[in-house]
């Protein structure tokens, strides 16, 4: 007998294999043997489900049941259960932070709820090594019709109308894109793929590479018919083992079933693609540096124009489109422009992946169309801020982006809405900060990234962010003064306006921004030597409010220090010799009776003492 | 592997769609095989396997078994439930091998609620 009565998806992404999903999947296929229901429960690894900080997650269909955080140990009980018993197992299921009811559907918990997938419309859904599972979920179908019923300017009509702009970043308008390339001359042109995400908590191109690789090489089908492509790269970084494995994978079996190659399903069109493999520099992920990479030079930016749609690798006339752009594609062939334009607003339309991370309850991968205003992605989907706390800026758009703050919350989540606030779309990373957070530390965390990442090709990016790193670590080490912001804020346009690159050309945008929102905390940096959210060691105090302390010796019995001393059910005191600024207290107490003050407030009242 | 035509894709597409479509949603007739402690030791395991087997040889994928535990009418076990959508719930105990299959086939296909073998319709109100 082998009618299966249920699929067991358990998520094969990266966050859940390194919290242990290969091995619980291992224990699940014995036990399920033991039990002797192999035969009619199928267990598969799927690529990220985007629930990441829940992992392993297993989805078990077709009732739909959520289950996380599943390690091996829980196997057992939950096959007997579940599988033997029919008993869904209440503690392994999700529960909202406030509530602690268990929300056993998938649909019905609010971080899935208010999703509507399209670019990762197979995840969780589909065997990513399975080129079948892709097929029956009309896998290769807009590409059959790419090829039989479309020219190529058809193709580039549908996207033109579609108004799907490049998810990488920049938002330009795909289908112009391919449109420019398509009237190039040339017998030789190469359309490529950019997979060298390089911002700092985005990971939503690994997750679809993982997840649903063959979407990537339909995308590239498609876009290859519509400007005359016969070669296609996939420049992925080299950090990626799992993403570099899945898509070498899908590559030969598209190869061998005649979907990649010559002829390609009997239409006669060709098209070779191959894998490159990225050393890890964040400059890389700029076109036409990713492109001389690709050529085997160093990976530095080229003035355009001649734009890469002209002249691009090896000067022959390419397109470079983005993961997320590419997974967007096959689903705009099959149910046309008037369909993907349902979803968003009339310049930023259809759907966007972002990262969600940070301080938020939920953190992982999520899709929304365009236009939801922020708040909606950080207090529903994202189910507000962890332990209580306070929001106070979301970062967007990575060391190219800006930081938002409360009052701008209902911003809608679109190229020129976020555009308009300092930050940019960029590839969809949202980092939510709390109250604990200081903005100046932000902004030099950001910095250091980019002077660390700029190529040094340009003197303002590679010479001008490093002097504004160094005036930020100045003010937040308390040599700051006073005329440093205005200084900043000039060669951070400086910058901006002679930079070759976008890597230059949007450094300075986390500066700018945080002191745009946040410039009260510059100040206070400077003029009161106070970080506010105690950050910045060399500018803070820690001290207990006396009569806010319940004496509950939580902090006392923490401080690795031994630095703070006091009775039970008595204020307690910090001693500041002993203090060496690690925070523990502040965040351990639950009455916020920890704060902070400026850092020579002991001083100054000493000196008092002796007036 | 020769290399696919369009037509070969089609049929990829439907032959996987058979093994996948469990994860897709939408379906017409839910079966709950009750297999609590009272269920198993009555034979629920053998009913779901002539379940799972005629559901094979009747080739439909519009019907999903799943399992629960006990009804709690203990003494009729082995039992099942079966919800036809927009329909109320069907009971019915005392199942062995032979009346299954006959449920099966009057019931869940062609829609006719075997009333010999049925213990009741709708379910207890619950709140």
């Amino acid at each position: 007998m082998d009618k299966i009565r249920s699929n067991i998806m358990l998520c094969g992404g990266t966050g859940c294999i390194a919290s242990g999903s290969l091995k619980a999947r291992d224990a699940l296929v014995e036990e399920l043997k033991k039990h002797d229901l192999a035969d009619e429960i199928t267990v598969t690894l799927t690529g990220c489900n985007g629930f990441c900080a829940q992992g392993p997650i297993m989805i078990v269909y077709p009732e739909d049941i959520f289950y996380e955080k599943i390690t091996s140990d829980n196997i057992p009980l939950l096959v007997e259960e579940h599988f033997v018993k029919g008993r869904p197992v209440e503690k392994f299921m999700y529960k909202e932070p406030e509530k602690k009811s268990a929300v056993p559907i998938m649909n019905e918990i609010p971080f899935f709820k208010h999703q509507v997938l399209r670019a990762l419309r197979n995840k969780g859904l589909i065997d990513p090594e399975k080129i079948e599972e892709y097929i029956a979920r009309d896998g290769y179908m807009a590409a059959a019709k790419a090829l039989t019923e479309m020219t190529p300017g058809d193709i580039v009509e549908v996207m033109k109308d579609s108004g799907l702009r490049g998810r990488g970043g920049a938002g330009f308008p795909t289908g112009l894109k391919w449109e420019f390339c398509a009237r190039s001359q040339g017998n030789l042109k190469y359309i490529l793929c950019n997979g060298d995400e390089g911002d700092p908590g985005a990971f939503m191109d690994r997750s679809v590479m993982e997840a649903d690789p063959h979407v990537v090489l339909e995308g590239m089908i498609i876009a290859a018919k519509a400007i005359g492509a016969s070669r296609g790269y996939i420049y992925v970084r080299a950090e990626y083992p799992l993403a570099v494995e899945r898509l070498q994978k899908a590559i030969d079996q598209a190869n061998e079933y005649g979907l990649l190659g010559e002829n390609i399903l009997g239409t006669g069109f060709n098209l070779d693609i191959e894998l490159y493999l990225g050393a890890g520099a964040f400059v890389c992920g700029e076109e036409t540096a990713l492109m001389r990479s690709i050529e085997g030079k160093r990976g530095m930016p080229i003035p355009r124009p001649p734009f890469p749609a002209q002249k691009g690798l090896w000067e022959k006339p390419t397109v470079l489109n983005n993961v997320e752009t590419y997974a967007n594609i096959p689903q705009i062939i099959l149910n046309g422009a008037d369909w993907f334009k349902s979803l968003g607003t009339e310049k930023s339309t259809g759907t966007k992946v972002f990262a969600l991370t940070g301080a938020v309850n939920n953190i992982g991968l999520i899709e929304v169309p365009m236009g939801i205003p922020l708040r909606t992605i950080i207090f529903d989907i994202g189910g507000g801020i962890k332990k209580g706390r306070i929001f106070k800026a979301v970062q967007l758009g990575g060391p190219s982006g800006g930081c938002i703050p409360e009052d701008h919350l209902e911003t809608p989540v679109t190229y020129e809405d976020i555009m308009n606030t300092g930050a940019i779309v960029g590839s969809g990373g949202m980092v939510v900060m709390d109250d604990s957070n200081c903005m100046v530390n932000v902004a030099r965390f950001f910095l250091d990234f980019t002077t660390d990442e700029s190529c040094g090709k340009c003197s303002p990016c590679r010479i001008g962010t490093k002097v504004m790193k160094d005036k930020l670590v100045d003010i937040t080490e308390g040599r700051g003064k006073e005329e440093d912001i205005e200084l900043l804020e000039d060669l951070a346009h400086d910058i901006i306006s002679t930079s070759l690159c976008g890597l230059g050309q949007t450094a300075p945008n986390p500066v700018l921004t945080t002191i745009k929102y946040f410039r009260q905390e510059y100040e206070e940096h400077i003029r009161q030597g106070w970080c506010k959210a105690g950050v910045c060691t060399k500018l803070s105090t820690f001290y207990i409010d006396e009569e806010a302390c319940k004496g509950c010796t939580l902090c006392a019995r923490s401080c690795p220090q031994q630095a703070i001393t006091g009775e039970k059910k008595k204020p307690h005191h910090i001693n500041q010799e002993l203090c060496i600024k690690c925070r523990t207290c502040y965040e351990k107490c639950k009455f916020g009776a920890v704060k902070v003050g400026p850092v020579n407030m002991f001083e100054k009242k000493d000196k008092e003492v002796k007036v | 592997m020769a290399k696919l035509t369009i037509d070969d894709l089609k049929k990829i597409k439907e032959e996987y769609k058979e093994k996948t479509h469990l994860r897709e949603g939408g379906y017409r007739v839910k079966i709950t095989v009750h297999m609590g402690t009272c269920g198993l030791a009555a034979g629920s395991r053998e009913i779901m396997d002539s379940l799972l087997d005629e559901i094979q040889k009747a080739n439909v994928t519009d019907i999903i078994v799943t399992t629960s535990g006990c009804a709690g009418l203990c003494s009729r076990e082995p039992m099942v439930t079966i919800e036809m959508m927009g329909e109320p719930p069907v009971k019915y105990g005392d199942l062995t091998d032979e009346k299954i299959r006959k449920i099966f086939r009057e019931h869940v296909l062609e829609g006719k609620i075997v009333e010999e073998y049925a213990i009741v319709r709708g379910c207890e109100t619950s709140y």
